[in-house]
Parts: structure tokens; sequence; C-alpha cells
């Protein structure tokens, strides 16, 4: 059995592909240690109750709540942030039509909407401006309206399509 | 805010996890999704000593139908259920209903499990499980029992469960003829628990309904099946006569409460639109 009365657990995962090992708290969310131990600050914390949708990562693949999963269990998992996929080169188009349809303002909420929308795109490359609605529902922007986001998703949907 | 510190342990069986059920009582949390129960841990509405992450429990996220029904573990993810073509095919009230549990994000790790021991009186699947008059398996050290879901619920975030028990799956019997499902509901915002939800599960025989089971969620402390609307709508087709009477008697099912979501008035409104629109849809095409 795993596990001791301690507090404390060793975990072992990769994040955006290297390797990590570290001890951390149990109670430790995700976000958390990626922002505080590992530094990748792309990951935001808004409402830690899983409304807001800010600190949206990926744990093997898979978008998730890194404020309602903790870091201990993702041991042994792969985990990527906006900093990793950004990298990759793979959501380029859209933080480029994120730019040009002024589809953020703070930012805050950006790097969870990037994720949010090439994962909705994934499953759907061409969804209505409703469909877009709907699946950004978990994730708040207080800037924008949405509107530019919306407009933002629907173009790169479209040079998508057409490439 | 964050959590208070916890031990963290992660049993490989379920013998392991009994034990340490024993081992705390009421002072562990089993971890399933953690899409309920993270929440208020980082809220501190609940300081378990210790927390048993049973995700790593072995065969309790199998999807699996066999000629008694379909069987859902109580570790399959929501966005599993969602997808497969067994639930699709089998349990078709549920694979309407999944859309409308939370968002992607939260689907991808909220189990089926957490979903129905978490009692949530808005969430879509125990309203589900009522209307389909499924039954939950539960395990405890060396014995197992079935609960039917009408007797799961005792009230808010209140279940049948005792203490040294886990849910380990819900089993759903199989569908009969003629029975058909309509899952529909009422939210501000997409995602959103429901202000009213409606779990329609119906034997429709020559265009007319001929049993119903209506179960509604977010208009008491528990699943709450509308049995003088079920009456009035037996042996009927959903005309305007029927419909108006099926909405009196539903008047009379329900004594939903008024939040800062909705009044009472409003959910009791909101839930007679959804009764009218389920009775027409189940009956549509014959």
């Amino acid at each position: 059995m795993e596990g001791t009365l301690d507090t404390t657990i060793e975990i072992a995962l990769t994040v955006n592909g290297a390797a990590v090992r570290r001890r951390v708290e149990a109670r430790r969310s995700l976000v958390d240690f990626i922002r505080e131990d590992l530094e990748l600050t792309g990951s935001h914390v808004g409402c830690e109750q899983g409304v807001c949708g800010a600190c949206t990562v990926r744990v093997d693949g898979a978008l998730a709540r890194g404020c309602l999963t903790l870091a201990v269990q993702c041991d042994g998992a792969a985990v990527e942030t906006i900093e990793g996929v950004a990298a990759s080169g793979e959501i380029a188009d859209l933080q480029a039509a994120f730019a040009v349809a002024n589809a953020l303002q703070c930012g805050f909420c950006t790097p969870a909407m990037l994720l949010t929308a090439h994962e909705l795109l994934r499953g759907n490359p061409a969804p209505s401006g409703a469909e877009i609605r709907r699946g950004l529902s978990g994730n708040y922007c207080r800037c924008t309206g949405y509107h530019a986001i919306v407009e933002a998703i629907l173009a790169t949907a479209a040079t998508r399509r057409n490439t | 805010m964050k959590p208070a510190p916890f031990a963290y342990h992660r049993p490989a069986t379920l013998d392991e996890a009994f034990s340490l059920l024993d081992r705390y009582g009421p002072d562990a949390r089993l971890l399933a999704g953690g899409q309920s129960l993270v929440p208020a841990l980082n809220m501190r509405l609940a300081t378990p000593a210790a927390l048993v992450d049973i995700n790593r429990l072995p065969g309790l996220d199998a999807i699996v139908f066999a000629p008694e029904g379909l069987t859902i573990g109580a570790l399959a993810r929501q966005e599993a259920v969602l997808r497969s073509p067994l639930v699709a095919r089998h349990a078709p009230l549920v694979a309407q209903a999944m859309p409308q549990v939370a968002h992607l994000a939260l689907r991808t790790r909220g189990t089926v499990g957490g979903s129905l021991a978490q009692a949530d009186p808005a969430a879509e699947l125990p309203a589900c499980a009522v209307a389909l008059e499924a039954v939950l398996r539960v395990a405890r050290r060396g014995a197992a029992r079935e609960i039917p879901a009408a007797r799961f619920y005792r009230g808010i975030y209140t279940t049948a469960l005792e203490p040294g028990e886990i849910l380990t799956g819900l089993v759903i019997p199989a569908l009969a003829a003629g029975w058909r499902s309509h899952f529909s509901e009422l939210a501000r915002r997409h995602g959103d628990y429901a202000l009213v939800a409606l779990a329609a599960h119906a034997r429709i025989a020559d265009g007319a309904i001929a049993e119903a089971r209506l179960v509604f969620a977010g208009v008491g402390l528990t699943p709450v099946r509308a049995g003088r609307a079920e009456a009035a709508v037996s042996g009927r087709r959903p005309d305007a006569a029927t419909l108006a009477e099926a909405g009196s008697a539903l008047d009379a099912d329900l004594d939903p409460p008024a939040d800062i979501h909705a009044s009472a008035a409003l959910r009791r409104h909101l839930a007679r639109v959804l009764l009218s629109r389920a009775l027409t849809a189940l009956t549509a095409g014959g």
C-alpha cells in the first residue's frame, strides 16, 4: 500500500515532455504545483472551484482543471501546459488569430481559452458560432464579451479546413 | 483558498481501501474524480484527515452489457460514458443527459460513481438512475449489496451508503420493447447545475403513453419522481388537455426550493415546460 501518515508524497511525471520528480504536499493542486514548484506561470489560478476554467491543462492528453486535480494524482501522468503546447507550434495559428481578432485584453483567460478552443476544433473542425460558445461555456472571460474569441476560432477553423 | 493538510493513500485493491476506511473511520474521504470533493477541500468545507484515492483500483471503470442490463463501473469517467456506444444503445437516457454534465474538462475526470454518491439534488445522473429503476452496487469488506436508486437518495448530499462501503457500479436494466427516453434540462448557462431537469422514461404504444417514469432534478432534496403527473399521463396522448392536466398534477408533486438562481415559482413553471416538451418528444413519430 502506498502512502503514509506523512502528508507529503514523492511523485514522478512528465511536464511538457520533460521528466519531473518532486516531493509534494498531498494537498498541493496540480496548478499550484505547475506554477509554484515548476515556475510555469501560463496556467492561471482564478476561482479554485472549477468554474472559471483559467487553470485548464492537459493530463494524459485530456483537458482537466488544474485546480480540481491534486499533483499527487498525476504521479506517472503526462501533463501538458500552455507553455509546452505553444512551444510545439500546434496552436500557432490559433494564437495568431486571437491577436488579429483582438480576442484577448488582459490575457488571464487566454491560455485556457487556447487549449479549450484547440480541443474543440480537434473534435469538431467546422463548428458553428453557437457550438463554439457552448464549447467555451466552462471558460470565463471578463474582458472581451466572447465575441472576438468566437470570431478568432471561426477564422482558425476555416483556415485549417482550407489547408 | 487551499485545502487543510491531509494524508494521502492510493490503495491498489478494494481490500486495501476497506482497511483504510476502517482505520480512519469518518475522518477519511474517498477521492474518485474529485470534481466535487476538491472544491470542498479548497474551500475547507471538507477537512478530512486522509484521502483514499480509489482511481487506480482495477476494473472499476468498465462499461459492460450483459443480459441483465448495462453495468457502468463507478470509476467510468463521465466523458467516457458520453462517448460510449454501449451507453448510447442500451441507456439512451444517460447518453442524452451526459452532455449536460458540467464541461469537457470536468467530465474527463469526473466519474459516474462520484456523481451518483455526491447526491447533489440538481445533478443529472441520480435522476436518470431513478427513472431507469437502476440499481447501485455497493461493496464492503467481505460483502456486497445492491440498492435500488429510488432508495439510495435520502436527502441533500445524503445517501444510503454506510460507513466502510464503497459504491462500485450502476446497473441499468436492459431496455424493454416500446420504452423511450427523453432527457431535458434548463440552466442559466450550458454546463451549470440544472435549475430544473427532467429524466423521462416511458413506454409508448400507438402514439400514447402507456406508462411513464418522470423524475425531476433541481426541485427538491433528492431526485423527485412525479407520481401524480405519471398517473395523469398514463394511457393518454399528449394533447393540450393531457398536458394541462399533467401540469396541474405536477404542481402537486413538486415543492421546489427558492435560491439565488431561481424562485420556487420559476422552477414550477420550468418543470411544466420540460414536462410538456418531454411528453411531446416521447410520442413523436408514433
